[in-house]
């Protein structure tokens, strides 16, 4: 898997491959919790709605920063790459697009319009989150269906997208076991039992269809010995799948013990799958069309963005991590000005 | 025919979005050193007018600046969902451009936007003032990137073509090509000029409510001041800039100038229906020689025109000519009211100096010299900047037309084969949320003018910032 470091044409594709691979899981993980807390916005009090706003205020913006650089990533060193695929998901990525912008904006206008038009936004947020949540397990289908394009594949499309919003939902109400208290903590655990399902059905369905949809991910996966050690993923996603499962039937626990653990497994649960995901496509960035070395731009033009890349993600993550310990503990509602 | 209507209805959704995207960064580009000069005099005076100044205008820039970021986020995807031949071809080139301008606009917000919109009492003041000017200077180096790749399209340079697909062979002719110092200057200034129009527009609209704040004069006649200060060099350096695309893109200057035959004398006409079916104009109204006297510097001085750019095969080779023709006129005409309305605003300021305002020593304007019917006419003029600058990039980007890339690629090489009633359907979409959007956003700058404007009217407001304005407006005379 590793490349070649003598040879700049094929260890700067799978830098910039590892580096977009990266931005793409931090922000499944991190825009996947704050789209979560959308999506479960309708089934809280008022009261409760302004705390689960207050919980991911502080983030929501620099989690979409993660897909900007991955998206930008894609342009910059794979621009083959990124008109094939984003003209074959030409109108997800519009009801996307259209999500992430109602929803950003009604996370701004809320605040600060009267309190007449406040459910108005609200329900511009939660349908903002919705669309988005559900416009990406649709294109994450495709995209495991090899981006062809027939009844099926909308089919299972349809499904993982259905899937990926359950679990953005999932991810979303184990942030609010970690940041909130009392009577909405209490909410939050519900809503984590009753969405765990969709986890593992989502990653159920991609592992299962993922080898039988490509004859070479197929081989990728069965063959000895390697299959050995790839055992360990699954086994990794069962393990982490029923200690979520132990101790949600037990939470909340006494003085607030153990609160953040859900939020950190499941992390993990999604990095686990990611990561299988990664291994199942890698060298290709068109699913059995085009690999990251044909798809890259020129050695001299991937050079020249890296070098602005190592000054400006490492600031990106110390920003990252700066904000999240500001704004640890539990959440407050939320004061502008 | 279908690849047409696909062409056809994607340019219209490229220009609707990045027409859209340019509103805001054409704000935020200036006013990002409006607001350290804000900053700067508050620190050097400690008058309190600056700090009000800082406060209402950042909020201003905030809601500018996600705007921003908001319809840069699509901008990023409409390269591949409607135009894959552009990065497929000349990605070597524009992919490190875009990189370092997407970067540089992430650097600044990660670490410096937020100490600068709420960092005022949580950080010492040199932080603040420093934040400030690298927001300033980190979002014209934004701009920087962006128009040296939007002029690398113009004319491009400093590249080889292998197999269809171009390389860099050297990066300092591809940055500093032929037509980037005069496109990045007009640009800048452009902004400038928006944001002194929108600082004193607002501010008018503030004063016509009745705030007679001294934070509000102090940004009225910054705004006039500023707007009267550049709108020269700005008409200057417009000029420079058509001599460069004289040079560079003479089809573009033939299509501004409606002119069709190569030759001398040639009018400067101030209407004229161009019929390309026909390949004349209509309705004439010109000033003889006057296009050879502004290009030429002499009457007989020959212009190109458009004949010269036609195909063997009768197929133009020139952009379509009245859209150039008439956003060019857009263009120039808002910059003669801009000019207008400045230099009176700021002699009738002036000539009014030092008999208002308690005789104050050092005000070099007074804002009561303004007859009413200018205050009024300030105010639509605060979006005066938006209309100069998109009908400038009409000219500007409807005049490299056939090109994408000037002599290397066609627009219709570049566009995706999506069906045309998809685009359609889209393209809607997001008219409509763009119009929404921009309803809000002008909504909420008239409501934070309506509110500070409320505050300073009411006698309860913090003394120190609006009190000593309430005594002098109570009593003139002192």
């Amino acid at each position: 898997m590793l490349p070649d470091f003598s040879n700049p044409a094929d260890w700067l594709p799978w830098a910039f491959a590892s580096l977009m691979g990266l931005s793409i899981l931090v922000y499944v993980v991190l825009d996947g919790f704050d789209l979560g807390v959308g999506i479960l916005f309708p089934l809280a009090e008022p009261h409760e709605q302004d705390r689960m706003i207050g919980s991911i205020g502080p983030f929501w913006d620099a989690n979409e920063t993660w897909l900007v650089l991955a998206v930008g990533l894609l342009l910059v060193a794979f621009p083959t790459a990124h008109g094939i695929i984003l003209s074959t998901l030409y109108l997800p990525v519009f009801a996307m697009l259209i999500g992430l912008i109602a929803r950003g904006v009604a996370f701004e206008f809320r605040a600060k319009a009267r309190t007449r038009h406040k459910a108005l936004w609200n329900r511009l947020f939660f349908a903002g989150s919705l669309v988005t949540a559900l416009a990406q397990g649709f294109m994450l289908g495709l995209y495991v269906m090899g981006l062809e394009q027939t009844a099926q594949t909308y089919l299972f499309a349809a499904l993982t997208a259905v899937f990926l919003t359950v679990g953005y939902a999932f991810i979303g109400a184990t942030w609010l076991i970690l940041k909130t208290s009392d009577a909405l903590q209490l909410k939050a655990v519900q809503w984590a039992r009753q969405s765990l399902w969709a986890v593992i059905a989502g990653i159920g369905a991609i592992s299962l269809a993922t080898p039988l949809v490509s004859a070479r991910i197929f081989d990728k996966w069965f063959t000895f010995p390697e299959v050995l050690w790839l055992l360990l993923l699954p086994l990794l996603s069962g393990g982490l799948v029923l200690m979520l499962w132990r101790l949600l039937r037990r939470m909340p626990l006494p003085s607030d013990r153990l609160s953040w653990l859900p939020f950190a497994i499941s992390s993990g649960l999604f990095a686990t799958a990611y990561l299988g995901l990664a291994y199942s496509f890698y060298p290709y960035v068109v699913p059995d069309r085009l690999t990251i070395y044909e798809a890259a731009a020129a050695p001299e033009s991937l050079l020249i963005i890296l070098i602005g890349a190592c000054f400006v993600v490492p600031t990106i993550i110390a920003y990252s991590i700066l904000a999240y310990v500001i704004f640890r503990g539990k959440a407050t509602e939320l004061r502008y000005e | 025919m279908d690849v047409l209507d696909t062409l056809l209805l994607s340019r219209i959704q490229f220009a609707a979005n990045i027409s859209f995207h340019i509103l805001f960064p054409t704000i935020t580009i200036a006013l990002g050193w409006v607001l350290l000069f804000f900053r700067l005099r508050f620190a050097a005076t400690g008058d309190d007018k600056w700090m009000a100044a800082y406060r209402f205008w950042v909020k201003v820039f905030a809601l500018s600046f996600a705007m921003g970021v908001v319809s840069g986020i699509t901008m990023s995807f409409q390269f591949g969902t409607n135009w894959p031949g552009f990065m497929e071809t000349v990605g070597n080139i524009a992919g490190p451009l875009l990189a370092y301008e997407v970067l540089t606009a992430f650097f600044l917000e990660a670490a410096f936007v937020g100490i600068m919109l709420f960092g005022f009492s949580r950080v010492p003041a040199w932080l603040h003032i420093t934040a400030t000017a690298l927001v300033a200077f980190g979002t014209l180096l934004s701009t920087f990137w962006i128009i040296v790749l939007n002029s690398w399209m113009h004319t491009p340079q400093g590249f080889e073509m292998i197999d269809g697909v171009a390389h860099a062979t050297s990066w300092s002719e591809i940055i500093f090509n032929p037509s980037m110092p005069y496109r990045f200057a007009h640009m800048v200034l452009a902004s400038f000029l928006t944001v002194s129009f929108l600082v004193a527009g607002v501010s008018a609209f503030r004063w016509i409510l009745g705030d007679r704040s001294r934070d509000v004069r102090a940004t009225l006649k910054t705004g006039v001041a500023m707007a009267a200060l550049l709108i020269p060099i700005q008409i200057l350096a417009g000029d420079m800039h058509g001599l460069n695309t004289l040079e560079h893109q003479p089809q573009k200057v033939a299509a501004m100038e409606g002119n069709w035959d190569t030759g001398p004398n040639v009018p400067l006409l101030l209407f004229a229906l161009p019929d390309e079916a026909a390949r004349e104009n209509r309705f004439e109204i010109g000033i003889p020689n006057g296009a050879s006297l502004i290009l030429k510097h002499h009457a007989d001085g020959v212009v190109p025109g458009l004949n010269d750019f036609v195909a063997e095969d009768g197929t133009p080779l020139h952009p379509p000519v009245s859209p150039v023709f008439w956003s060019f006129r857009v263009m120039v005409g808002t910059g003669f009211a801009m000019l207008a309305l400045s230099w009176s605003a700021a002699f009738l300021m002036w000539r009014r100096r030092d008999r208002h305002e308690g005789r104050i020593k050092g005000h070099w304007m007074a804002v009561e010299g303004l007859p009413k019917p200018l205050i009024w006419a300030l105010v639509p003029m605060a979006l005066s900047g938006w209309v100069a600058t998109l009908a400038g990039w009409y000219t500007t980007e409807i005049g490299r037309q056939p090109w994408l890339v000037q002599g290397v690629m066609t627009t219709d090489m570049a566009v995706a084969d999506v069906p045309a009633p998809m685009v359609m359907g889209t393209l809607v979409g997001y008219l409509a949320v763009y119009a929404a959007l921009l309803i809000a956003y002008v909504g909420v700058i008239a409501y934070l003018a309506r509110k500070a404007a409320r505050g300073a009217d009411d006698p309860a407001n913090d003394m120190t910032h609006s009190g000593k304005a309430q005594v002098a407006a109570l009593n003139p005379a002192e």
